[in-house]
């Protein structure tokens, strides 16, 4: 599902690299924690899934596209293959629950009736049923980021990519999240979350990759926080 | 659905920068005013210009009792002399020029005419016939033939001196066509000011809307669906400014010039508010036009992935 050969990323000529050489696959269902200190590469690497940047050598496939090969124009359809989560929830503060997460649809052409169908659904899934009304400021956080996880999945992609999602939410709120995001796993979604919160790595007891400076120094399928390397 | 989804953006957007908007909506209505005047002041020279030119003649004065040009040394024209001048303008290339046929005003004839036009009688009471001198008023095919038919005539014995009739008009085409040039440069100055006020309005709408478009991105959205609505909103206010310039010029020419200038001066015809629909169009286009190029420049650094 997303797959890095020998993947090195350089932002600036002569500085270190971001990445470097990183070789990791997941597959269809695959729940990866992407760990390690700020500055270590995560963030670089979802950048490289959602083809925001391109690597400075290597190849990425994603959703069976080669990004190499990609077209700039053909960008957009790599993305509705992937649903992004990102700390801050990035939600539209003028803008209902349910506008929210139909904006997401609106914007790529879906038609009324199918929007009609999926938010309420995916509003039930996330837990939301009966708040679509709210504006996202009266929400709780655990809940906005609710909001967030639906846009997310709301069409229904092979792939979700989290950065920091349990950033801003305190550890019993970070538990709730952390079920749906098991949940919407167990429908055959990849997830690949980026995380520096060790006691949800730890519960969690799923495949850990850990970046530092910009390697993969583990890789380890029931792993937890840091504990081995340590 | 993807329709009223961009209207609805579209007027969000105009909402929010309703002054910006307003702003783009003036510029474009005062600079394309200035074009479409350049315009309008061009087909009225070229309406003068078909209007007069093919009325006005070239007059070839005859020599007098007392003219001391070298042509009439040899005193007051002769009949001969006159035939002679006559045969240049009828036959070969300058008569082929000249529209036959040609008009021979008298001494006579011209004192008449003054007496006619000279109401003080100042003129006709100190002068006489004989002070008057002939002319032959010749018209030409093409008016701008004429400095061939000058060339042909004004050495020959018997002339005194060729005046073209179209020397009273240059003066004011010139004015005309200098009002035409000031137009158009302060329309071109205007348009530059348009297109950036144009640039930095889309450029506004798409930093305060930065949110939405960064999770259209994120979601997949295209390109089309991301910028069209800056692009519609550019377009609108310009547009909205063409038709507001287009609505001035026809006031304009309908009230001032038709109305009133027609009913002041009536030897002339004018431009009509008709043809300033005929110029509409263009400006329409021209202001779809700056704000594309507005977008252009702005909006993939705004907006692209």
């Amino acid at each position: 599902m997303i797959r890095f050969e020998y993947v090195t990323k350089i932002y600036m000529r002569g500085a270190r690299p971001a990445l470097e050489d990183v070789d990791v696959t997941l597959e269809r269902g695959d729940f990866a924690f992407l760990v390690g200190a700020s500055g270590s590469g995560k963030s670089t690497f979802l950048k490289l899934v959602l083809r925001e940047e391109r690597p400075t050598s290597g190849h990425i496939h994603v959703a069976g596209r080669d990004l190499g090969r990609l077209a700039s124009w053909r960008v957009p359809t790599l993305r509705r293959e992937i649903g992004a989560v990102f700390q801050d929830f990035r939600l539209l503060p003028n803008k209902t629950v349910y506008e929210n997460v139909a904006f997401a649809l609106q914007v790529i052409g879906k038609g009324k009736r199918q929007i009609e169908n999926t938010v309420p659904e995916t509003l039930d899934l996330v837990g939301l049923g009966g708040k679509e009304k709210r504006m996202p400021h009266e929400l709780s956080g655990g809940e906005q980021q609710r909001v967030a996880i639906a846009r997310a999945f709301v069409n229904h992609p092979p792939i979700l990519l989290c950065d920091e999602p349990t950033g801003n939410l305190d550890p019993a709120t970070s538990v709730g999240i952390m079920r749906l995001l098991d949940r919407i796993n167990r429908t055959g979604t990849t997830v690949l979350m980026a995380t520096h919160d060790e006691n949800i790595v730890d519960q969690m007891r799923k495949r850990v990759i850990e970046l530092r400076d910009g390697r993969v120094v583990r890789d380890q399928v029931q792993g937890v926080y840091g504990l081995e390397t340590v | 659905m993807r329709l009223t989804f961009i209207a609805s953006e579209v007027w969000q957007g105009l909402r929010r920068n309703i002054s910006m908007a307003l702003a783009v909506v003036i510029v474009t209505f005062v600079s394309l005013g200035f074009l479409g005047s350049a315009a309008l002041l061009q087909m009225q020279v070229a309406n003068l210009k078909s209007n007069w030119l093919s009325k006005v003649e070239v007059s070839v004065f005859l020599c007098p009792e007392a003219s001391n040009r070298a042509n009439c040394a040899s005193g007051p024209v002769t009949t001969a002399q006159q035939d002679a001048i006559q045969q240049v303008l009828t036959t070969g290339a300058v008569g082929d020029l000249v529209k036959q046929p040609i008009y021979y005003e008298s001494k006579e004839e011209a004192y008449d005419y003054l007496v006619a036009h000279d109401k003080d009688g100042y003129f006709s009471q100190s002068l006489t016939a004989d002070d008057m001198q002939p002319v032959l008023r010749v018209k030409l095919k093409d008016p701008e033939q004429f400095q061939v038919v000058a060339d042909a005539t004004q050495n020959l014995e018997g002339v005194d001196v060729v005046v073209d009739q179209r020397d009273i008009f240059k003066t004011l085409f010139l004015v005309l066509n200098r009002a035409t040039l000031i137009a158009a440069v302060l329309a071109a100055v205007m348009l530059l000011a348009a297109v950036m006020l144009i640039t930095t309005t889309i450029r506004l709408s798409a930093l305060s809307r930065r949110r939405e478009t960064t999770i259209m991105r994120m979601v997949g959205s295209s390109k089309t669906m991301i910028q069209l609505p800056f692009m519609l909103e550019g377009a609108i206010a310009a547009t909205l400014g063409a038709v507001l310039s287009i609505v001035g010029l026809w006031l304009t020419v309908h009230y001032l010039v038709e109305d009133w200038l027609a009913s002041q001066f009536k030897t002339v015809d004018y431009i009509s508010a008709s043809d300033v629909l005929s110029v509409a169009p263009l400006m329409v286009l021209i202001a779809v036009g700056l704000s594309a190029i507005a977008s252009l420049v702005t909006l993939g650094k705004y907006t692209s992935a």
